[in-house]
C-alpha cells in the first residue's frame, strides 16, 4: 500500500497487474473525507442509543437535568425500580409469549407459502402474489375496527392467540415474499433430484430445501419476532386489560401528557432493546442475502 | 397422492373435497377442476393456510370495513353485548355520505398533503442516504465491518423504543439536543411544540430508523454486481460518474424498485413514530392519514364509520400507487 502515490492515476490501468486497479485506492484527503463521513454517520446512528444507556444509569431523578453530563453518580436504581416496582415483568412475559408464537407460526407459514409460489405455477398463483403485496398496504385504520369486532365476537380480545393471529397477517405476507426470493435462488435440480429419489413434494421441501434456506429462515424469524415485539397499535386496542398488556402498550404509562418518568422509561427501553439487538446482530449477516438473494439474481 | 403425508392431505381436504363433489356431479369424465386439483393440490395445500387466514382476518374485516364506511356507525349506535344484554345495532346505511364529507373537507386535503410530503421526504432521504452509505461501505475501507455494524444498529431497536428515545432527546427542558444548543450558547428550541419543527423532528426520527434497512438492501445489490463490468468500463476509460450512472444504478434497479415500493408503503402507514412522539400534535399538525383514522376510531366518541371511510381512501391511494408503479416496472421488463 505504501507504494501507492496519492493523486497519480494512470489513464489506462496497467495491463499486467490487478494490484494496479484504481478502485479502492485513494489519496489521503479522499480517505479522510470517506472516514470522516462514515464516522459522522456512525455518530448519528449510535448517539441516541448511547444517550439512552447513559440516562438509564443516572440516579432516580438524574434525567431531570438540563446540563450536558455523561455521568452523574451512576447507579442501577432505575433498573431496580422497573423490575420490582412496576408491571414491567408481566408486560415482558406477555411480549415474549406473543412474539415467540408469532415467530414460530409465521416462519412455518411463510416458508410453505414462499416455496409454493417459488416452485409451482398453479391456478391462483398470480392472485396469491397480489394478495401478498396488497396485504402489505393495509392501513391499520381500516382493519382495526372490524378486526376488533371480529375478535370481540370470537372472544379473542385480551387473548394472546388473538394478537398473534393479528400479527401474522402483518408478518407472513412479507416473510413469504422474502422466502420466495430465497427459494428462487436455490437450484431446481435439487427438487428434481428429491422427486426422482421418491420424495413427495412436501418431503423435498422439508428435507432438502428448508435446510438450505436456513439464512432466509433466520431473517424471517427475526422479522416476525420484531413485528410482534415492536407493535403498538393492535396491542393498544386488543389488549386493554392491565395484566395482558405488552411492552409497547405498557411503556406508554411511563410517559404521559403531563407527567413522565424518563428514568423508568430509559431503563425499560434498554431492557427491551438489548435482547432484540443481540438477536439482530446474530442474524444481520444473513439479512443481506435473505432480503436480496432472489431480487438480485440475474 | 398415494405418497402424501398425513398433515399435508389434512390441509388440502377442503380443496380435494370440492374436487370430489365436482366429479360426483359431472359423471365419469374428470372435470377440469378435478384435473387441476390433482395436478396442483400440493401447491394449493402449501398456500392454503395463509390464504385462509388472510381471507378470514383481512378479507372479512375489509368487507365489513367497506360496509361500515357506508353507514353512520359510531360508538353510540353500534351493537354491543354487555354481560347478558345484547344491544342491537341502530346505525343506518348512508351511502357515500362519509366519503363526500371527507373529500370535501379541508382537513383531508391538508392531511393528504402532509402525508405525501412525509412519505416523499422520508423515502427520498432513506434511499439517498442508504445508497450513499452503501457505496462507501462497498469500497475497500479500513474498519468496514465495524462501520457496518454500528450503522445498522438503529434497525435493531424496536420501533416504539426508538420513538421513546427520540421523544426524550427532543424534550424541551431535559433533552440532550437542547442541552447541546445551550452549551453552544444558543437558546433552547421547543422541538415538538412548533408545527413546522415537529414535522422536521418526526421526519428526522423516521429517517434515522429507516436508513439501515435501505443501506443493507442496497449493499446486497451492490455486491451482486459483477466486478468485471467495472473493470471493463475502466478499460474503456469510463469516469467514476459514468461507471455509477451506467453500471451501478442499472445493476441496483431490481433491488431499488422493490425496497422503494415497500418503503413507500411502510412510510405512508408509519404509525408508531408519529403516534408515540408527537401524538399527532401540536394540534393535529403532524397527524398523517393513518394516525388520524386511528384517532377517529379510538378516541373520544368512537366514530367507526368515518374511520373506516378514511381507511378505505388510504387503501385506494396505495393500491393505485402500487398498480402504477408495477406497470412502470413491467414496461422496463421486470415481471413478478
Amino acid at each position: 500500500m505504501s507504494s501507492v502515490t496519492a493523486g497519480t492515476r494512470p489513464a489506462v490501468p496497467a495491463p499486467t497487474g490487478r494490484r494496479a486497479r484504481r478502485r479502492g485506492e485513494r489519496g489521503v484527503s479522499a480517505s479522510i473525507l470517506l472516514h470522516g463521513t462514515l464516522l459522522l454517520a456512525v455518530g448519528i446512528s449510535v448517539f441516541p442509543i448511547i444517550w439512552l444507556v447513559l440516562t438509564s444509569l443516572k440516579p432516580r431523578d438524574g434525567w431531570l437535568s438540563s446540563e450536558l453530563e455523561l455521568f452523574n453518580q451512576p447507579s442501577l436504581d432505575n433498573y431496580v425500580r422497573v423490575l420490582t416496582g412496576t408491571q414491567f415483568p408481566t408486560w415482558l412475559l406477555n411480549s415474549v409469549i406473543v412474539a415467540g408464537l408469532t415467530t414460530v407460526l409465521g416462519v412455518f407459514l411463510a416458508s410453505t407459502t414462499g416455496y409454493a409460489i417459488s416452485r409451482f405455477r398453479f391456478p391462483g398463483y398470480r392472485g396469491v402474489m397480489w394478495m401478498l403485496l396488497i396485504t402489505q398496504m393495509f392501513p391499520v385504520a381500516i382493519l382495526i375496527v372490524p378486526l376488533y369486532n371480529l375478535m370481540a365476537g370470537l372472544g379473542l380480545l385480551n387473548q394472546v392467540p388473538g394478537l398473534v393471529i393479528a400479527y401474522m397477517t402483518v408478518a407472513v405476507p412479507f416473510c413469504a415474499w422474502m422466502m420466495k426470493s430465497y427459494f428462487d435462488s436455490i437450484p431446481r435440480e435439487i427438487d428434481q433430484a428429491g422427486l426422482v429419489d421418491g420424495l413427495t413434494p412436501f418431503g423435498t421441501f422439508w428435507r432438502l430445501i428448508l435446510p438450505l434456506a436456513r439464512p432466509s429462515l433466520a431473517v424471517t424469524a427475526f422479522y416476525s419476532f420484531m413485528t410482534a415485539w415492536g407493535e403498538v397499535a393492535y396491542a393498544t386496542v386488543f389488549m386493554s386489560q392491565e395484566e395482558k398488556r405488552t411492552l409497547g402498550v405498557g411503556l406508554q404509562q411511563f410517559v404521559g401528557q403531563h407527567w413522565s418518568d424518563w428514568g423508568l422509561l430509559t431503563a425499560s427501553a434498554v431492557l427491551i432493546a438489548v435482547p432484540a439487538a443481540i438477536v439482530f446482530l446474530l442474524v444481520q449477516r444473513h439479512l443481506v442475502t435473505g432480503l436480496t438473494a432472489g431480487a438480485t439474481k440475474s | 397422492m398415494a405418497l402424501s403425508t398425513g398433515r399435508a392431505s389434512g390441509t388440502t381436504r377442503d380443496l380435494t373435497a370440492g374436487a370430489e363433489s365436482a366429479r360426483g356431479r359431472g359423471g365419469r369424465e374428470p372435470g377440469p377442476f378435478r384435473r387441476a386439483a390433482s395436478r396442483h393440490w400440493y401447491a394449493w395445500a402449501m398456500v392454503a393456510p395463509v390464504v385462509l387466514v388472510t381471507a378470514l382476518l383481512i378479507g372479512w374485516p375489509l368487507a365489513r370495513g367497506v360496509y361500515l364506511s357506508l353507514t353512520d356507525a359510531t360508538e353510540a349506535n353500534i351493537g354491543r353485548t354487555i354481560g347478558v344484554n345484547v344491544i342491537p345495532s341502530t346505525y343506518e346505511f348512508v351511502g357515500l355520505e362519509n366519503y363526500v364529507g371527507i373529500l370535501t373537507s379541508g382537513l383531508f386535503w391538508e392531511k393528504l398533503t402532509w402525508t405525501v410530503v412525509w412519505t416523499v421526504a422520508c423515502v427520498a432521504l432513506h434511499y439517498g442516504l442508504g445508497l450513499g452509505l452503501a457505496l462507501m461501505l462497498n469500497r475497500r475501507v479500513a474498519f468496514r465491518s465495524a462501520y457496518r455494524l454500528l450503522l445498522i444498529l438503529p434497525w435493531a431497536i424496536p420501533g416504539f423504543v426508538s420513538a421513546f428515545i427520540w421523544r426524550y432527546l427532543y424534550n424541551s427542558d431535559f433533552g440532550v439536543i437542547n442541552a447541546m444548543l445551550r452549551a453552544a450558547g444558543l437558546g433552547p428550541v421547543g422541538w415538538l411544540d412548533d408545527p413546522t419543527l415537529a414535522k422536521v423532528a418526526v421526519i428526522a426520527v423516521n429517517v434515522w430508523m429507516g436508513v439501515p434497512f435501505m443501506m443493507v438492501a442496497v449493499l446486497g445489490g451492490l455486491q451482486s454486481i459483477p466486478g468485471e463490468l467495472y473493470e471493463a468500463a475502466e478499460v474503456d476509460g469510463a469516469t467514476p460518474w459514468q461507471r455509477f450512472r451506467f453500471i451501478t444504478l442499472p445493476g441496483l434497479r431490481t433491488v431499488s424498485s422493490t425496497v422503494v415500493l415497500l418503503g413507500t408503503i411502510w412510510t405512508f402507514n408509519m404509525f408508531p413514530v408519529i403516534y408515540l412522539i408527537t401524538g399527532g400534535g401540536p394540534g393535529s399538525s403532524t397527524e398523517i392519514l393513518v394516525t388520524y383514522a386511528f384517532r377517529e376510531a379510538f378516541t373520544s366518541v368512537r366514530n367507526y364509520s368515518n374511520s373506516a371511510a378514511w381507511g378505505v381512501i388510504i387503501l385506494l391511494l396505495l393500491v393505485v400507487l402500487a398498480v402504477v408503479y408495477r406497470r412502470s416496472l413491467r414496461k422496463q421488463g421486470e415481471v413478478w
